[in-house]
């Protein structure tokens, strides 16, 4: 086996994995949020919900044309990067992957037209029909997708045949494998939370320009509510998920905790230096007995440890548990966040606080730093394993050459480094935009939800 | 259930020729893309595909979602041994489809220009070179197909390269004929008059050149007596061929029956692909039948199909029908 092809092949599929789920994780969030205001504008005939409407589609739509051409580039990596793996368990995943194209990918593409482009083509209920089947075509590819993933974490359903690809034995007992409906909360959730701190940090941009901004006073507060809810929401949802994984997957979460040796009162790690050959951490700054505390509810309680499996079946330690610190303190600055400008809100002293405005302004990313961090930490966690237990991920890669895949990989940091370049400079575009409309007061009636997919206005 | 992986053949091949089909004039028109007077005409060309181009190319991912569950082991063996044509083409068809986007948002155009010119006829090269590349076969040595990472680039493979980047443009000219007016139109019918007879060589010279290249075709096409049955395919290519000549040349035009027609010839021409291919999946390695996923997969997926797939026919055919007929002033107006 060529070691290079191997770590290429994984490099690349994290980077443009990576890369992609940022922006599904947005778009999922905005689909829902833009359902929420053509409901709004249908019922009350308002205008600001209409402009918010339609300027938070612009928005969506950037996002969502990355999403669909950096997710058709993974389900061919599948094949390309992972082919033996998709030998192996295209039994189980093909299907599941199949499923996540008919009824995700065609339902949002049918209606994603009507939705950006024809608002003077149908009347408001048709395009708010629209709009539904796009929100619920996203929801339903964040099923399957998770089904698939969950059940390569958690492999439940299946029989080994004699030749050694794995068979379905029980398609609910597939699609509904134990760790899916916790990835599935925990995602979709992280999806709207990530979405909250983003329309926030655009509406308190605005106030920072202009307090009266009525663009700026409604994306904060709707951004902040909607945040200090579902904060805690994530984070109670995120505890389940971990006491899941502790019972179906006790490594990853030894090495989440940096916890090596089987025992009790185990304490909660708030820094460590941990090191994979000595099987110990350096430089521990801990809180006794938490570890245990949170994940069996007694403070003397007993946690596996990394050593209860030989070295080579363990994940690489530090990177896991880095990330989950990550993941965790971004979690936590995004409840206190969110909480404290509630409070102010509720005090009337939030709209001016020009401190805390551009805190939020700065913050505005933190849900996507989570999310990779998160996911960093699921997938590298679930190391050596492509499917948990079943196949190793050095078993499961193409037999390609090294030199091919080097050669997709710098074409791919490339592209996608150019990409986020002006991925970023059409979003600033699009806000500044955005406060010219908001201060003018309304936007043209026709056409206007059209820069998404349009290509228009004079050549240079 | 010998019968399943043959139903699955059919899926497949109705996902990839639609795709071919639909992304096709999607492409094409950004392969005519450069021949075009920049500012308002390029405009237009691009609003007339903005609304259906994400629906079109996810029959890209349908077909190869259809693989990998279907018959795992081809998509594993194919995928690999096409690795390099397969990832260009993918990152050919980002440049394509962030174009869409960023090409409107830019206050200069050019790069966006190139992106989704140079983006489209890359991706519609590349599905050529793949297609020569399976068309010619591999060599298998039992776990994986033997090929150089440079192999997909044969003279025969770039001569079907080229065939499918004109194939598309002929496919887009004739569709811009269907959805634009007055000089625009008048500019789609010269380019389609331009590139028909472009297309009929490269048609012929392909279909010369495989029987020559593959002895296995040769004997399929030309024993007694698939030569009877399948003559009609040639005859009805060469028919449909005269049929859009006229439609092009004569001098009342009409807006949609170019392009039925051009679809029309590209059927038959796919129907002719699908039976120099029969039975293999991997082309004279493996059958449908050796590399068929476990029946309940095959059937699981299947429901699926049966139910869902209907269902997206018709919200699609709606998609179309709200963006029915001429570009509008409002498609473009911003």
């Amino acid at each position: 086996m060529d070691e290079v092809a191997l770590l290429l092949s994984r490099v690349q599929f994290a980077f443009t994995i990576g890369y992609h789920i940022i922006f599904p994780t947005f778009s999922m969030g905005l689909a829902v949020f833009l359902m929420v205001l053509e409901a709004l504008e249908l019922k009350t005939g308002e205008a600001r919900y209409r402009d918010a409407g339609i300027f938070w589609s612009r928005i969506f739509a950037l996002s969502f044309g990355m999403g669909v051409v950096s997710g058709v580039v993974l389900s061919y990596e599948i094949g390309t990067n992972w082919g033996r793996f998709s030998e192996i368990a295209g039994p189980v995943v093909g299907p599941l992957m199949s499923y996540e194209v008919m009824s995700a990918f065609f339902l949002e593409a049918g209606f994603l037209g009507i939705m950006l482009l024809g608002r003077h083509r149908v009347g408001p209920k048709a395009h708010f029909f629209a709009t539904c089947m796009v929100a619920l075509g996203t929801l339903m590819s964040a099923f399957w997708i998770l089904s698939a993933n969950s059940f390569m974490q958690t492999p439940a359903g299946y029989e080994i045949a004699d030749d050694g690809r794995m068979i379905v034995a029980s398609w609910i007992e597939v699609i509904f494998n134990p760790s899916f409906p916790y990835r599935f909360a925990h995602m979709v959730t992280a999806t709207y939370l990530t979405t909250s701190f983003m329309v926030m940090a655009v509406g308190a941009w605005y106030l920072l320009q202009d307090s009266k901004s009525q663009f700026g006073r409604d994306f904060l507060k709707w951004g902040l509510i909607a945040a200090a809810v579902l904060a805690p929401t994530q984070i109670f949802i995120g505890d389940q998920h971990g006491l899941n994984t502790l019972e179906h997957q006790p490594i990853k979460v030894a090495a989440m905790e940096g916890h090596w040796h089987t025992g009790g009162n185990v304490p909660l790690l708030l820094f460590a230096w941990p090191d994979q050959e000595a099987e110990k951490n350096h430089f521990e700054v801990a809180v006794p007995n938490l570890t245990s505390l949170i994940l069996t509810h007694d403070l003397a309680g007993e946690v596996k440890g990394l050593t209860e499996v030989p070295p080579n079946d363990r994940p690489p330690v530090a990177v896991v548990f880095w990330s989950f610190r990550l993941m965790v303190g971004c979690g936590m600055l995004m409840l206190a966040l969110s909480w404290f400008g509630v409070f102010r809100l509720l005090r009337k002293r939030l709209y001016d606080e020009k401190w805390l405005l551009r805190v939020m302004v700065l913050t505005g990313p933190i849900g996507f730093f989570a999310v990779i961090a998160g996911w960093v930490v699921t997938e590298v966690g679930r190391q050596p394993w492509v499917v948990h237990g079943l196949l190793r991920t050095e078993h499961a890669s193409s037999l390609v050459s090294g030199e091919q895949v080097a050669f997709t990989l710098a074409l791919f940091v490339i592209t996608y480094t150019v990409l986020f370049i002006a991925f970023g400079i059409f979003f600033r575009h699009l806000v500044r935009q955005g406060q010219v409309i908001s201060v003018e007061g309304t936007l043209p009636q026709q056409g206007e939800a059209r820069p998404a997919f349009m290509a228009v206005g004079e050549e240079k | 259930m010998e019968l399943l992986p043959l139903i699955w053949a059919g899926f497949i091949a109705a996902a990839i020729s639609l795709y071919v089909l639909l992304d096709g004039f999607s492409l094409g028109v950004g392969i005519l893309f450069p021949f075009a007077k920049p500012g308002h005409d390029r405009d237009q060309m691009m609003a007339s595909v903005a609304p259906v181009w994400d629906g079109n190319q996810t029959w890209l991912v349908g077909g190869g979602a259809g693989l990998f569950a279907a018959f795992p082991k081809a998509f594993n063996l194919l995928l690999t041994a096409m690795y390099l044509p397969l990832m260009i083409m993918l990152i050919a068809l980002v440049f394509r489809g962030v174009a869409f986007e960023f090409r409107f948002k830019a206050k200069r155009k050019q790069f966006w220009n190139r992106a989704f010119a140079g983006g489209s006829t890359i991706a519609a090269f590349c599905q050529g070179l793949v297609l020569g590349t399976y068309v010619q076969g591999f060599e298998y040595d039992g776990t994986r197909l033997v090929v150089g990472a440079l192999d997909f680039l044969t003279p025969f493979s770039i001569t079907v390269g080229v065939g499918v980047v004109l194939a598309y443009a002929l496919l887009a000219a004739c569709w811009l004929i269907m959805k634009l007016e007055g000089e625009m139109q008048e500019w789609a019918y010269r380019k389609a008059r331009q590139l028909l007879p472009l297309v009929v060589i490269m048609v012929g010279v392909v279909s010369i050149w495989t029987p020559m290249l593959v002895p296995e075709i040769a004997e399929l096409w030309f024993s007694f007596p698939n030569i009877l049955m399948l003559s009609p395919i040639p005859i009805w290519t060469l028919i449909m061929a005269s049929v859009l000549y006229w439609l092009l040349h004569r001098p009342e035009g009409h807006d949609v029956l170019p392009f039925a027609s051009c679809v029309g010839l590209y059927v038959l021409t796919l129907f002719g692909l699908g039976v120099s291919s029969w039975p293999y999946v991997v082309p004279r390695v493996l059958t449908f039948w050796d590399v068929a996923a476990p029946d309940n997969s095959l059937l699981f997926v299947m429901v699926g199909v049966l139910l869902i797939v209907p269902v997206i026919l018709v919200y699609t055919a709606h998609a179309y029908y709200v963006f029915r007929g001429k570009v509008r002033v409002e498609d473009v107006y911003h």
